[in-house]
């Protein structure tokens, strides 16, 4: 049985009120305010000052695309941010003029305790953010169907094949139509267009060219793809984005987009190389180690990339060769 | 003086507080059911799942843990009657039936192993000992409860304590219940057709 | 005669502490406090009184205030962590700095791990024990018992976690431990086993509170209080707490499929044999995205009472409030895919997560909204936490539209695992959860402790605090735009990245002083708590809800008479009754049932460190000890009928009495 009584904080409700407006000191407690408030907007202002300052002389690399998919990856950016500081803005402005304006000390505001609901303003509440997500749902289902990786793009031709795989603590490329290998290193033909297959003898790494692509995981036993192109000549800079252990923060190259002319000429210097990538060269790379240096290779094993995934779907007492490596999608 | 007595609303807290357990245990097995899903393509075994299973083997411990059901069920009803030696009889064919549950798994644990179809073999049989093994753990768990229950029993009769434990008990029972026969369909039968 | 049995796989080399120049000092702060608090009890003669008022107790409010020195303790150890990595990659622009790689993937992967599982969590449980019992008209939680065994079993987790420093070494794998990085393979010290059992042990102890406050709310609140009229911290409580409900397990299985991994050699998630580390991906991350919103619905309740307290108003469309809540909390299941959409699923399943997290960006709106027009036509007064509550407003706004921008999968392709991403998430966590947490430590402090906490000194902390979290992260987002990823201990000069990383080490040296400031605060206003500006009867902040309606400090059955609700913000609508003339009626005092003490909680958590020490290190006779003091300790308790006693109405006169010197009672 419950024990319904009188209300036995009336008592020191009573109190409490009695204390409470005996006890206001506004005065002070609004200086501080004050005094808190311009410490804040002066943070603001210096931070937005050094910000300005060092934007201007740095590069920012993902608005700085030279491919195409990555200029198509930056205007998503800069037109979901648009859309979103529609009202994001005006909520920062209000919070700052409603602190302000409403602050106990002005009297010239309205004080009306009873405003406690609004039909019009949840309808605005719920309504203009239904829109604004409902534009970028649409942007985002347009956009992940054409910027998905594994999507061929619409420029650049026949995309030229390069298996990269992840070891510890560096990267190979292996261009199997020019039966040629680099570790830490690439060439491309500017204008044309790249796929990349991925997989890793390590843990999980992930491969992303900022100023030309996105980034796709590297994981062992598995294959995912990457569609690249170049728009310009450059040197642009590429790493693993997926954290593998001590050595991770060296895996990190440099791709050289360039002519096709100077692209035919790197093949022959790469041709040009002793070293050989047979299965014991690649047992020896596939080892830890950290900051490796550039090496090109010759030539290279035939089916290198695709035994690298096929080792781990063998299980340890019985060879079941003829199987397809697990693709991560269809 | 009037006192406030709480136990009869406390009891009814408690078991609703058991009852949120019970569904955070079956979440538990839902994630360990994903994993198996996922994981239990016979491809990467020495043999496939469907190889080693015996329906009839595993329908012999459907019906020990099914005749447990019953026979808790009959050792509830007692308890209402307060019949505290009836009670610990119920519980102790329980927990023989129980018992025999948990045996016959162990010996397919073992013959497993000993065949090399251990967990270690490949992932469709890590996820296949982890799913099945954990529901053992919770029948053999229970039955240790039942074990503890029959002392209470000796000590303090069929007292209200008692026999709201024995409620949760027969809660969890039941439970693990529902949860074999989602094993038994998704593993055995499943992965025999 | 070989040791092994005795010690396992711990030999003198696994002392990380007597031969690591970094690991030393650290270490040894850490046994210098171990050391001396005991010895100033014993001087003082005071283990008595830690036994009997705080090991053993059940009081929620006194289980809530250890729940929060464990988590300040933990901030400080958390924060070291900060500075040390802040510090490395301002110094480490092509050179390796002073922190070794492996050192450096320590320290990164602690920082994560104890700031959501041993600062934010214990923060969070902190405030709820403090608070929901009192809010909702209640005596205690559902389940004291159970309450304080989630206590010592969290504090074990934060032990381990503690102890892995000196003894042994952490995880070094990020805080959520992908394998195959995380296997046995690629990770075959204790690191891992540390990071598993210290996670398993305190994950049950957090099951069991979500357990214990769902049942509190639904079952326990008092006359009159319907579910709409409960406050909304309260709702935000039974959100998360059935949150932690339905993910809990799932982290459980994760961990303990990972230990199966490593320990008995199983193929879960290895590379080959059939295992599948993309399955531990999306597993951790169905628990992982509710658990960020387990963290921040809380929060959003804190602000909810506080700015309806300090614009002296009610909040602003209570009802939406509740839907937004259960919405947000209900989607937060069918997001996670979004924290890994570069792993290959496809445009379909990457569009649908993606949209899926964008809705939930609607009622968070909607909630932004509600407390911006609270304040409109409010009367204002900037106490600490309304302050907090200014800056949380606009930060989140940043935050959350960071992370809008994040969940469009294309964009999401260039700033996945980049500096861009740890700003966003930083963003909303210290600017939703921690501003949360705070504002709410200092508003619900007058409650427990019968004084207020110094308000100038308050005022510097929290300034420190958003002027820090501005000048340490708004950098980070320029590095994720730079292309810099995260986890990095050193990085070649020609990027450009060190002023950026200068300014960030800057910031996170105000946050410190934000930190130092905040002690300050706590200890000037402790000493200095008799003082008039520290002084406060029951109702300091002219509050709203239940809690303001019983003595400061509250007496130790919080209510002496249930109170009868008949409407949202009830204590404000008594007062304005009395304030126009409504007769207070005496009231009949009836014997309370409480709950009484016991050691039980406490047993069985050390006990659980016992096995999860034990396992890591392969001691198998601590572990059988372990194994047997639980069950034994958790057995004993189910004999003990002496559990419970009465007090009585003239005890409870005397109590209140004191409580209200001139009332008459």
């Amino acid at each position: 049985m419950k024990q319904v009584t009188t209300q036995s904080h009336s008592d020191l409700a009573q109190i409490a009120v009695l204390r409470y407006n005996t006890r206001e000191n506004i005065g002070s407690e609004q200086k501080e305010f004050a005094v808190n408030n311009r410490c804040r907007h002066l943070a603001y202002g210096v931070v937005g000052a050094a910000c300005s300052a060092f934007l201007t002389g740095c590069k920012l690399a993902i608005l700085n695309p030279k491919g195409q998919v990555a200029i198509e990856e930056k205007n998503l950016l800069i037109d979901a941010i648009l859309l979103m500081l529609l009202v994001v803005v005006p909520v920062i402005i209000m919070t700052f003029w409603f602190a302000w304006r409403y602050r106990s000390s002005n009297k010239k505001a309205v004080y009306q305790p009873s405003f406690r609901h609004s039909n019009t303003i949840e309808f605005f509440c719920w309504g203009i953010p239904i829109i604004i997500i409902a534009i970028l749902a649409k942007m985002t289902w347009t956009s992940s169907h054409r910027l998905d990786p594994y999507r061929q793009l619409e420029v650049g031709g026949k995309p030229m094949v390069i298996q990269a795989i992840s070891l510890n603590w560096k990267w190979l490329f292996i261009y199997p139509e020019q039966n040629i290998a680099t570790v830490n290193t690439l060439t491309i033909p500017a204008n044309r267009q790249i796929l990349f297959k991925i997989t890793s003898d390590a843990p999980m790494n992930a491969l992303e060219i900022p100023q030309l692509a996105g980034q796709v995981y590297a994981m062992g036993g598995m294959q995912t793809k990457l569609h690249v192109i170049a728009n310009h000549p450059g040197t642009y800079r590429g790493l693993s984005t997926s954290f593998s252990g001590d050595g991770f923060a060296g895996m990190h190259f440099k791709i050289h987009a360039v002519s096709e002319q100077q692209y035919q000429q790197w093949i022959k210097t790469v041709k040009g190389s002793k070293k050989v990538l047979s299965q014991s060269v690649y047992d020896e790379l596939a080892k830890d180690s950290e900051n490796e240096p550039v090496h090109y290779y010759s030539q290279v094993k035939p089916t290198l990339y695709h035994d690298t995934i096929m080792k781990f779907m063998l299980p340890k007492s019985k060879a079941d060769f003829g199987k397809r490596p697990l693709e991560t999608k269809r | 003086m009037s006192q406030i007595d709480t136990h009869h609303d406390q009891d009814e807290i408690a078991h609703f507080g058991f009852w949120l357990y019970i569904m955070s245990d079956c979440l538990l097995f839902a994630a360990l059911f994903a994993t198996f899903v996922v994981l239990h393509d016979p491809a990467y075994a020495v043999h496939g799942i469907k190889e080693f299973i015996d329906l009839k083997f595993v329908f012999a411990e459907t019906m020990f843990l099914l005749a447990s059901s019953f026979t808790f069920g009959m050792a509830i009803l007692s308890s209402y009657h307060h019949h505290t030696k009836k009670v610990m009889f119920w519980m102790i064919v329980t927990m023989v039936l129980g018992g025999c549950f948990v045996a016959m798994e162990l010996y397919e644990f073992a013959h497993l192993i000993h065949e090399g179809n251990g967990p270690a073999v490949s992932g469709a049989m890590s996820s296949f000992f982890a799913l099945v093994g954990t529901h053992g753990l919770h029948v053999s768990c229970g039955l240790i409860w039942m074990l503890v229950m029959l002392v209470q029993l000796a000590v303090f009769g069929v007292n209200s304590d008692v026999q709201r434990r024995l409620g949760y008990l027969s809660v969890f029972w039941t439970f693990l219940d529902i949860v074999w026969i989602f094993v038994f369909s998704v593993v055995y039968l499943m992965g025999a057709l | 005669m070989s040791w092994h049995w005795l010690f396992g796989n711990l030999t003198i080399k696994e002392l990380a502490f007597l031969h690591n120049p970094i690991i030393a000092p650290a270490f040894g702060m850490m046994i210098l406090a171990a050391v001396t608090v005991p010895l100033v009890l014993t001087y003082k003669r005071k283990w008595t009184w830690l036994w009997t008022q705080w090991i053993t107790t059940v009081d929620h409010k006194k289980i809530g205030v250890m729940y929060l020195i464990l988590a300040f303790i933990m901030l400080v150890r958390g924060f070291s962590d900060a500075l040390l990595m802040r510090s490395q990659q301002a110094i480490a622009s092509g050179n390796m700095g002073y922190l070794p790689p492996h050192h450096y993937n320590e320290i990164f992967t602690a920082h994560g791990v104890i700031m959501i599982f041993f600062m934010a969590m214990p923060l969070m449980f902190g405030l709820w024990n403090l608070v929901v019992p009192i809010q909702i008209g209640a005596r205690d939680v559902a389940f004291p018992y159970l309450n304080s065994l989630s206590f010592w079993l969290t504090v074990i987790g934060a032990m381990l976690v503690n102890i892995s420093l000196g003894i042994g070494e952490f995880a070094a794998t990020g805080w959520l431990a992908y394998p195959p990085l995380s296997g046995i393979v690629y990770s075959p010290g204790v690191g891992v086993d540390y990071y598993i059992w210290a996670l398993q042990i305190s994950g049950i102890g957090t099951l069991l509170a979500g357990i214990n406050f769902i049942a509190t709310i639904v079952k326990m609140r008092c006359p009159g209080m319907t579910f709409f009229r409960l406050p909304i911290f309260v709702w935000t409580v039974l959100s998360a707490s059935i949150l932690i409900v339905m993910v809990f397990p799932v982290l459980t299985v994760t961990l303990g499929l990972l230990f199966l991994d490593r320990f008995f050699d199983m193929h879960f998630f290895t590379m080959g044999m059939g295992g599948n580390a993309m399955m531990y991906i999306n597993l951790i991350w169905i628990w992982g995205h509710p658990e960020v919103y387990i963290l921040i619905l809380p929060a959003f309740g804190v602000f909810s009472e506080v700015v309806a307290t300090f614009c002296k108003k009610r909040l602003f469309g209570y009802n939406m409030m509740v839907w937004a809540t259960l919405s947000i909390c209900f989607m937060s299941f069918i997001v996670w895919l979004h924290h890994f959409f570069t792993m290959g699923s496809g445009a379909n399943v990457n569009a649908f997560f993606g949209i899926a997290t964008m809705i939930i960006a609607i009622p968070t709106g909607v909630k932004v909204f509600n407390w911006l027009f609270t304040m409109y036509r409010g009367k204002i007064h900037f106490y600490t936490p309304m302050i907090y509550a200014v800056a949380f407003i606009s930060t989140f706004a940043v935050g959350g539209m960071t992370g809008v921008l994040m969940s469009v999968p294309a964009v999401d392709f260039q700033l996945h695992n980049s500096l861009f991403l740890v700003a966003h998430f930083h963003n909303v966590i210290v600017g939703g959860v921690i501003f949360g947490y705070f504002a709410g430590f200092i508003y619900w402090f007058p409650k427990i402790f019968g004084f207020k906490l110094n308000e100038r000194l308050g005022k510097i902390s929290c300034t420190c605090w958003v002027v820090g979290f501005y000048v340490a992260f708004m950098p980070l987002y320029i590095l994720g735009l730079m292309g810099m990823t995260r986890r990095m201990s050193h990085y070649p000069a020609d990027t450009g990245w060190q002023p950026f990383l200068i300014v960030a080490a800057i910031g996170s040296l105000l946050v410190a002083a934000g930190i130092f400031f905040q002690f300050v605060q706590i200890v000037y206003s402790v000493i200095n708590r008799h003082k008039p500006e520290h002084a406060c009867e029951s109702d300091p902040w002219d509050g709203r809800t239940l809690e303001w309606s019983i003595p400061s400090p509250a007496p130790f059955y919080n209510f002496a008479v249930t109170p009868t609700v008949s409407d949202i913000d009830e204590f404000w609508e008594a007062k304005q009754r009395i304030k126009a003339g409504e007769k207070i009626v005496k009231p009949v005092y009836r014997a309370i049932h409480m709950p009484k003490n016991t050691g039980i909680g406490f047993v069985i958590a050390l006990m659980s460190g016992a096995i999860g020490f034990g396992m890591i290190w392969e001691i198998y006779w601590l572990v059988i000890l372990g194994v047997v003091g639980v069950l034994a300790a958790w057995i004993l308790r189910s004999f003990d009928t002496d559990v419970d006693y009465y007090v009585q109405p003239a005890e409870i006169r005397k109590i209140e009495s004191q409580a209200l010197p001139e009332g008459k009672v």
